[in-house]
């Protein structure tokens, strides 16, 4: 996993609420075996005509955009299914984080597991990033993860909460599995204690 | 006196193996279900790493997402979902985990065959790679959906790291109308809270009309719980849930059985036990539900208006249920009543029981189809296949004109062949109608099977209360 300290990008909108992980990555991706190229999949059925070609005026498919790393979502980002296979399409595209007032509960596990960082922001400075992106083409904010600071395209800075475990293993890039398996011992005393 | 605790806080505090400061807690995992669909990823982790399943006694797979209904083999699908299944078939053989095959006369959706093969028990911890795993919580168990990461956690070390969510107290009062069934109590809830209600929550249902629920309508209750945002519903045990689990092949038996329920018996949340919020709702107002739009949240009584985007204050509800009835080519102010449909799905993890094949059978007995309608009928495992077909409900279904299929997830995710056309309008009892779900610019009414089989009749949406005897 890629370590995550700070990121500065021009801010992707998609402000829809509720984008639901059918969107993000919808089922017929779902075959694949591996982790890889799923990125062609991401919000597929908002990103390409019938006749397969990509819209010119869905984001993702903007030039200015290209290289963009941050998506700005409305409200309740990421519900429905538990396919992580929808953090895997967003990081395979090159998005690092995403700006939301809320994630679902699944989908922000498995964003954290993978370098993907969800940023809960309060309706308030929501409001400033979806006013600032209907009036500028590239608005650029700035994440710190350090000091769980995001800053707006005005230059004010607003705080976000993670639980400091995610934020450990993000900064350092490391698996949440080695904790468990550092654990074997306890989780082997556990069984044995007849608690079942 | 010690703390009064829920029916959660007991099941959650006897699996915390160890929670240090600053670090989510270790959750012991006394149940791992396994599909096709979200494992792969999970066992090649497995192999990078060089570790084996912890515990492939608490294990068991199934095959359900990508399988045909039409013949039990696998040469009937695309390549890439054969290859998947493979994977499957070679993952539990390398790693020792039992799997209900395409062979095995049990095998079904995982959500319905892990509780008919008495696997599912109460007081239990239990995941899945697959968000409706929250069914299971209809007997007590704290069950909940995970990531493929997760998926790999469990099967290295049967653990996993999860910070403590709040609970929430939904108490169905009143006694439920003939004609309304717990779909419409499900739908009703998340119309009423929303797709985001239910975040950061565990509820637990109670109250006398939850408790006059069969198993089967408590787990399609449960099965909807992650349709509000909330990753698991629970239902204290009692003696339905015990009268249920007696004498099936995975319950206990004997003095073990004795045991188990005096165990069972103290989970029930102590009275006095705080919850973070309660909801109380009364069902004896409550009427067929459906969806108009494109979330379960975006749902009503059957004959009430779609509501008016001009009337949402909110910018951003607004601008969700103008996008929605735009993709569902609606209008509001008018009922779905008598709205035309294309196809009627009966089937998925939330209706494909028994019980649901025999009310939507009611309805249909000595009925057609509607022409041009098709009805897509699919049990939830291939022992309720048989059970129907013992029956006779196959015959009902095949008479009426329906398709009678074998057991798997089929339209409710359109992953196996079986899905809408482009701009086609379907009645389903799944659980999702979000864009494109039940196939490419597909378009789903959320029912339950009463209203599913009365729309079939009729070919448009229509409320099964007129048709009932």
């Amino acid at each position: 996993m890629q370590p995550f300290e700070t990121l500065e990008s021009v801010l992707i909108p998609l402000i829809h609420n509720d984008i639901d992980t059918d969107q993000i990555i919808p089922a017929r991706y779902l075959k694949v075996t591996d982790k890889s190229g799923l990125a062609d999949g991401l919000f597929s059925s908002w990103r390409y005509l019938p006749d397969g070609k990509p819209d010119p005026d869905f984001p993702l498919n903007r030039p200015e955009y290209q290289n963009a790393q941050i998506l700005l979502a409305g409200d309740n980002f990421g519900c429905g299914s538990s396919r992580e296979h929808a953090p895997w399409a967003l990081v395979g595209w090159g998005i690092r984080a995403v700006i939301s007032t809320s994630f679902a509960d699944i989908f922000r596990n498995n964003a954290l597991k993978n370098g993907l960082l969800p940023v809960t922001v309060d309706a308030r400075a929501h409001a400033v990033l979806v006013a600032v992106s209907e009036t500028e083409s590239t608005p650029t904010v700035g994440i710190d993860l350090g000091s769980q600071t995001l800053r707006l395209p005005n230059g004010d800075e607003v705080t976000f909460p993670i639980d400091q475990f995610s934020k450990m293993c993000l900064i350092k890039g490391i698996d949440q599995l080695g904790y468990l398996l550092e654990h074997k011992s306890q989780i082997a005393a556990y069984e044995k204690s007849g608690q079942l | 006196m010690p703390k009064p605790k829920t029916l959660f806080e007991k099941v959650w505090d006897s699996h915390v193996v160890l929670h240090e400061p600053n670090s989510p807690a270790i959750l012991y995992i006394d149940k791992h279900l396994i599909h096709e669909v979200t494992s792969p990823q999970a066992f090649s982790g497995l192999r990078e790493k060089g570790l084996r399943v912890r515990r492939p006694d608490r294990t068991v797979a199934t095959m359900d997402h990508s399988t045909p209904t039409i013949a039990l083999s696998l040469d009937l699908i695309d390549e890439m979902g054969k290859k998947q299944l493979q994977q499957l078939e070679t993952n539990c053989r390398e790693f020792g985990v039992p799997l209900y095959d395409m062979q095995n006369p049990q095998r079904g959706i995982v959500h319905v065959m892990v509780p008919e093969l008495g696997l599912t028990q109460p007081g239990m911890t239990i995941v899945c790679g697959d968000s409706h795993t929250s069914t299971h919580g209809a007997f007590g168990a704290l069950a909940f959906g995970i990531g493929t990461s997760e998926v790999e956690h469990v099967l290295a070390t049967q653990s996993l790291l999860q910070h403590k969510p709040k609970t929430m107290r939904v108490e169905f009062n009143g006694q439920l109308p003939n004609g309304v069934t717990a779909k419409d109590m499900i739908l009703a809830l998340i119309a009423k809270i929303g797709v985001g209600g239910g975040t950061g929550y565990v509820i637990e249902y109670t109250g006398p009309a939850l408790r006059a629920l069969n198993m089967d309508a408590r787990m399609t209750i449960c099965n909807m719980t992650i349709e509000a945002g909330a990753r698991a519903g629970m239902i204290a045990p009692d003696d339905v849930t015990f009268e249920y689990l007696a004498g099936r092949e995975f319950a206990p038996q004997g003095e073990a059985w004795d045991a188990a329920i005096a165990y069972w018996q103290t989970l029930p949340s102590d009275p006095g036990a705080a919850f973070d919020k309660t909801i109380s709702l009364d069902v004896a107002a409550f009427e067929p539900m459906i969806t108009y739009g494109t979330n379960p949240g975006m749902g009503a009584p059957i004959h009430q208006p779609i509501p008016a985007p001009q009337d949402e204050p909110d910018p951003a509800k607004r601008a969700a249920l103008q996008k929605a009835l735009r993709y569902m080519d609606l209008d509001h102010g008018e009922s779905l009543d008598g709205h035309p449909v294309d196809v009627v799905f009966i089937g998925s993890c939330t209706n494909s029981r028994l019980s649901d094949l025999r009310a939507a059978a009611a309805i249909l007995e000595d009925q057609k189809v509607a022409d041009g309608v098709h009805l897509l009928v699919v049990p939830g495992t291939e022992t309720i296949r048989r059970q129907a077909e013992a029956e006779g409900l196959d015959q009902i279904f095949k008479q009426a004109g329906g398709d009678w299929r074998y057991a798997g997830c089929s339209m409710c995710l359109a992953m196996n062949g079986d899905q809408l056309e482009p701009g086609q309008y379907a009645a389903s009892t799944s659980n999702r109608n979000f864009e494109s779900r039940q196939g490419k610019d597909g378009r789903t009414f959320l029912v339950s099977p009463l209203t599913a089989a009365a729309t079939a009749i009729s070919g448009q949406i229509t409320d099964p209360r007129t048709l009932m005897k």
